[in-house]
């Protein structure tokens, strides 16, 4: 198929994007990244607190069981959050996308025996029963991919995320200090140690956006820009002195990493949100 | 550091002697509980009426387990954030309930019960899911089973690692360890 300036369209059937969606939520929740499990070490060897130490290695071994048995690393196997990157010539047939997602995430929950944890209404809270719907975000761009990540977030975790509009006079230590209190804040609840996301800049959502963004990263990449790596640097060192350690029983591992994404802002604001990730940080990706 | 072997149901005596920082291996029965299952139990309570379980000298795991794989006993099965039981744990600790496994701070309320009632509360490592379900050795759902994975489950464990992390002297070890380790 070609499109009105003759260019190559692709296709893509619905069914691939279901399968491959539903390999990606099993593959998330029972094998730990690389990128952590090297983190994971790195942090073992620095700890000084031997019940940190201790809890760094039952982590650790914990990744390989679930790994070896095919089982979920944690029993919250967390809101299917899924990013899609749709390149502008590529044609989806067969059906809806949301819905070929959505049907991905219900195999991948019940084939995979993930726990179910979706209320279809947040004040009624009854169990859907398949992990549906999926948080699903898309983002158009050149090309003929389709690119999903599948980013399962548990409720321990995302629970104690923040964000606040700063005044813009507040500046860089106002930033520091919101993203260290809301750390503080978060103590032992998310799972230290964590993956820190934050998102500087743009509006409300965007500053959202940004922080869940960030946690994309391989786990300690830092920031193409210069000024922003050296901010996630210095976040990092902060962080660990709070004391919080692994689990929250004290330790100089709070976090394996900071990772903060900028983006424009208003003249009146500067908004900054924190999104905190446990020492799993799951997410896959593929490109189909 | 030592393990300190604890077999449920347990005493007053035993429970009075646990100190924030000590590592326990859990045996015996643990009941499991989440918001749902303790909204329910403090209703029955509320009003008058007796409880599914007898919580003398028990344990409460707040847990809700991935789905058991065939072979499997249960699944992943770590510990949940345990200051959503806070506004519900006093009641239960009042009425016997000798000890809570979970992760997270708990409330002012709930550490003053714990010293009122010799009670403890204990942390298992959150996200050590697959680990921890190996102590595991049997599992039935006791009550609440539309409740799906909150449904109360009675656990038998065999060394079922957890940390002492609020004692009956009212020690918080989230409070001394994050002192000690902190740099200003």
């Amino acid at each position: 198929m070609s499109n009105e300036e003759g260019n190559i369209i692709k296709s893509i059937n619905v069914n691939n994007i279901s399968q491959a969606v539903a390999k990606l939520c099993i593959d998330a929740n029972y094998f730990l990244g690389q990128d952590m499990i090297d983190a994971l070490q790195n942090a073992y060897d620095q700890e000084i607190s031997l019940t940190g130490k201790e809890i760094l290695k039952q982590i650790m071994d914990n990744a390989v069981v679930a790994k070896s048995e095919e089982v979920p690393m944690c029993q919250d196997t967390g809101f299917a959050v899924i990013f899609v990157e749709l390149g502008q010539d590529v044609h989806i047939e067969g059906g809806s996308l949301e819905n070929a997602i959505n049907e991905g995430v219900r195999r991948g929950y019940t084939d995979g025996y993930l726990r179910k944890s979706i209320v279809g209404h947040p004040l009624e809270r009854e169990n859907t029963g398949d992990n549906t719907p999926a948080v699903v975000y898309y983002k158009l761009v050149p090309g003929d991919k389709l690119k999903i990540t599948v980013a399962p977030k548990g409720g321990g975790s995302e629970n104690m995320s923040a964000i606040k509009m700063l005044k813009p006079a507040e500046g860089l230590e106002g930033v520091k200090q919101f993203v260290l209190d809301t750390v503080l804040a978060a103590g032992s609840n998310p799972c230290p140690p964590v993956v820190v996301g934050v998102g500087i800049g743009g509006t409300f959502e965007k500053a959202a956006m940004l922080s869940k963004e960030s946690l994309l990263r391989a786990v300690g990449t830092p920031n193409p820009r210069p000024d922003i790596a050296d901010l996630e640097k210095e976040l990092l060192i902060s962080i660990n002195n709070l004391g919080i350690g692994p689990q929250g029983l004290g330790g100089r591992i709070t976090a394996l990493a900071v990772h903060v994404d900028v983006y424009p802002a208003h003249i009146a604001s500067l908004p900054v949100a924190v999104n905190i990730n446990c020492h799993a940080n799951r997410h896959k990706e593929i490109i189909l | 550091m030592s393990e300190i072997k604890l077999i449920t149901p347990v005493t007053d005596d035993v429970i009075k002697k646990l100190r924030i920082g000590q590592k326990v291996l859990l045996n015996g029965v643990l009941y499991t509980g989440r918001d749902a299952a303790h909204k329910k139990l403090v209703e029955l309570l509320d009003s008058g009426k007796g409880l599914p379980i007898d919580l003398q000298g028990q344990i409460i795991y707040y847990v809700g387990p991935s789905p058991a794989k065939p072979g499997q006993i249960i699944g992943s099965a770590g510990p949940t954030t345990s200051g959503r039981m806070d506004l519900y744990a006093p009641k239960l600790i009042a009425l016997g309930l000798k000890g809570m496994v979970g992760k997270g701070k708990r409330s002012p309320d709930v550490i003053k019960a714990l010293k009122q009632y010799n009670s403890v509360y204990f942390a298992a490592v959150g996200g050590a899911a697959a680990l921890i379900s190996k102590s595991i050795k049997k599992c039935e759902v006791v009550a609440y089973p539309e409740l799906g994975p909150e449904a109360i489950y009675r656990l038998e464990v065999e060394d079922f690692p957890v940390i002492v992390v609020n004692d009956t002297l009212g020690g918080d070890l989230y409070e001394e360890g994050t002192k000690k380790y902190a740099i200003s």
